[in-house]
């Protein structure tokens, strides 16, 4: 983590976390934006401390797991709203929002000419662009607005590289074009696009996109005193500079009953993907997609529809691992742990699991508790899962697992297996060749953050890091 | 002359908090001051308990000087005061 807005973010959930589990939360909750940002703090991140502290409240209103968007009377109390979430039985099934006071309604022209413009003799920009928008007034070079089409050859041509593009950050990052300015030059997203990867939460310099969290639902859960399984992604290695005996140990002095770890979800999907896709290819098939991404799969339904057909039925890791844990315990609360905003959607037409929280959100619990856990031994597992399972966190990791799956290993037909690591606009376009048959390859694996699910939006730790740290557990259990 | 010991708090809390980004303080580090620090890990500095989590990540430099909301930047700067 390296940002500000993130940082804030975890302060605050730690705040409500620890209020809650201590029973400070409702008397205190309506305090935290003012005392977070006192009138005599000299430095507001936005205009003032007023609007920060009015920005905060509803921060914390998705944090209980309220959605800005249905406020009706804005002088309703955190508390109030505190009690609502503790009443809830029911999940919205809206994830994502942007709050509309936060966003700063970035500036729509796409090409500027920066003071860096010397307004010189050759100006290449004005015989390159082919609108002829670029005119030099005085020593600067100025685009018409109107005229230009953002096409961005200015750009190339400056020799002091004075014209530069300033993008619309959420708007650059969403895959899908499901968030945009509406008459009011605010960015509204458009659920029947979005695929809810939030990529856009991440890319908010504002931190204007608020995710609805199920935090309060799942201490609820554990302060019941019910069984709450907590499922783990395979990513969660590297996620803390801890082993995950030591991670296990934290979960249980949370309060959960037990850690299941996704990856014996993630060995099922494996043998199932690959008995599917022999099938598929002796029904004279073309192609078979992975399905473990739900984002993916949702930008399939949404904006690819004819590769639909070629989406493997077989369940993701955590479909599985909550269908082994609720035929165990049927009466067991499950909480998938992971880096992804998109699960939670995954989570809503899944029977068998309950919650769906972040990593974020799971430090954030850890540091509330106290629970540091390099001073733990760590509670040894009562069985490893498969490495290569393991390595579903990563890119690539899908399609290592099928490799070397023993079905495949004894068959002599091999897969032509290709990737797509990460969805953005020019990706999204390879998709329809893959449907089409005018891509090589009959496996495809995609996975919608970069990097794979360690590079997810509500991870903990750089990207990089977080893979070296899975492969290398993956190269010990193999 | 001694070198200067720099721990970075790699607790949970700490690392939650921010933590994570300072582990590659080292790459940062000035050609001057790079053969006059030592980088450790430490574990929970204990400053992170009660209320005042609100200042982690906490870097302690020679064992006196405590930086909290430590950046990578706001780290070097410490250091580069007790060079001079
Ligand atoms: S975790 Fe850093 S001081 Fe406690």
């Amino acid at each position: 983590m390296n940002n500000n807005a993130e940082r804030f973010r975890r302060e605050l959930l730690i705040r409500v976390i620890r209020g809650y589990l201590d029973g400070t939360l409702r008397k205190d909750i309506d305090r935290i934006p003012i005392e977070l940002r006192p009138k005599t703090m000299e430095a507001a991140s936005r205009c003032c401390v007023y609007k920060d502290r009015a920005v905060t409240k509803y921060r914390l209103m998705a944090m209980l797991g309220c959605g800005v968007e249905e406020e009706v009377d804005e002088a309703k109390s955190l508390a109030e709203y505190l009690d609502d979430a503790e009443k809830r039985t029911e999940l919205s099934p809206n994830i994502l929002s942007v709050l509309d006071i936060a966003c700063q309604a970035c500036v729509e022209s796409q090409y500027i000419v920066t003071n860096a413009c010397r307004g010189c003799f050759a100006r290449p920009c004005t015989f390159t662009c082919p609108r002829g928008a670029i005119t030099v007034v005085g020593r600067q070079a100025k685009i018409d607005k109107s005229k230009c089409i953002d096409c961005g050859k200015c750009t190339k041509v400056c020799p002091y590289s004075a014209i530069i593009r300033v993008p619309i950050p959420c708007e650059e990052s969403c895959p899908v074009g499901a968030i945009k300015k509406d008459e009011t030059g605010k960015e509204k997203i458009d659920f029947e696009k979005c695929i809810s990867c939030g990529k856009c939460l991440k890319a908010c310099p504002f931190s204007a996109v608020l995710e609805r969290s199920q935090i309060i639902d799942i201490l609820k859960a554990l302060k019941s005193g019910k069984e709450v399984v907590a499922m783990v992604a395979p990513s969660i290695i590297g996620q803390f500079p801890n082993r995950l005996e030591q991670i296990a140990e934290a979960l249980s002095l949370v309060g959960f009953s037990e850690m299941e770890e996704v990856a014996f979800g993630a060995e099922k999907t494996t043998r199932n993907e690959t008995a599917e896709f022999f099938e598929k290819m002796a029904a004279g098939d073309p192609l078979m997609t992975t399905s473990c991404c739900p984002a993916y799969v949702e930008a399939v339904k949404r904006h690819v529809p004819q590769l639909l057909k070629y989406v493997s039925h077989t369940k993701s890791p955590m479909g599985y691992s909550a269908e082994m844990v609720k035929k165990r315990s049927p009466e067991a609360v499950t909480v998938f742990i992971g880096p992804c905003v998109a699960k939670r959607k995954e989570a809503q037409s899944d029977a068998n699991t309950d919650y769906v929280m972040t990593y974020e959100e799971l430090g954030a619990l850890f540091a509330a508790l106290e629970i540091n856990l390099s001073e733990l031994h760590g509670i040894t597992l009562l069985r490893e899962a498969d490495g290569y399972a393991r390595g579903f966190a990563t890119s690539c990791g899908v399609t290592s697992a099928i490799l070397q799956d023993k079905a495949m290993a004894d068959s002599t037909e091999k897969p032509n297996a290709k990737f797509i690591n990460g969805l953005d606009k020019k990706s999204m376009k390879l998709l329809p060749l893959y449907a089409n048959g005018k891509l090589p390859g009959n496996f495809l694996e995609v996975m919608a953050c970069e990097g794979g699910c360690v590079g997810g939006p509500c991870s903990l730790r750089d990207v990089n890091l977080a893979a070296l740290a899975v492969k290398k557990q993956v190269e010990e259990t193999k | 002359m001694e070198k200067i010991k720099v721990e970075i708090c790699v607790g949970t809390t700490c690392f939650v908090l921010g933590a994570s980004a300072l582990q590659d303080i080292e790459m940062f580090l000035p050609e001057e001051l790079k053969d006059k620090v030592e980088i450790t890990g430490a574990n929970c500095l204990g400053l992170c308990k009660n209320s005042h989590f609100g200042d982690a990540p906490f870097v302690r430099i020679n064992e006196s000087i405590i930086v909290s909301q430590a950046t990578i930047d706001s780290v070097i700067n410490e250091i580069k005061k007790l060079v001079k």
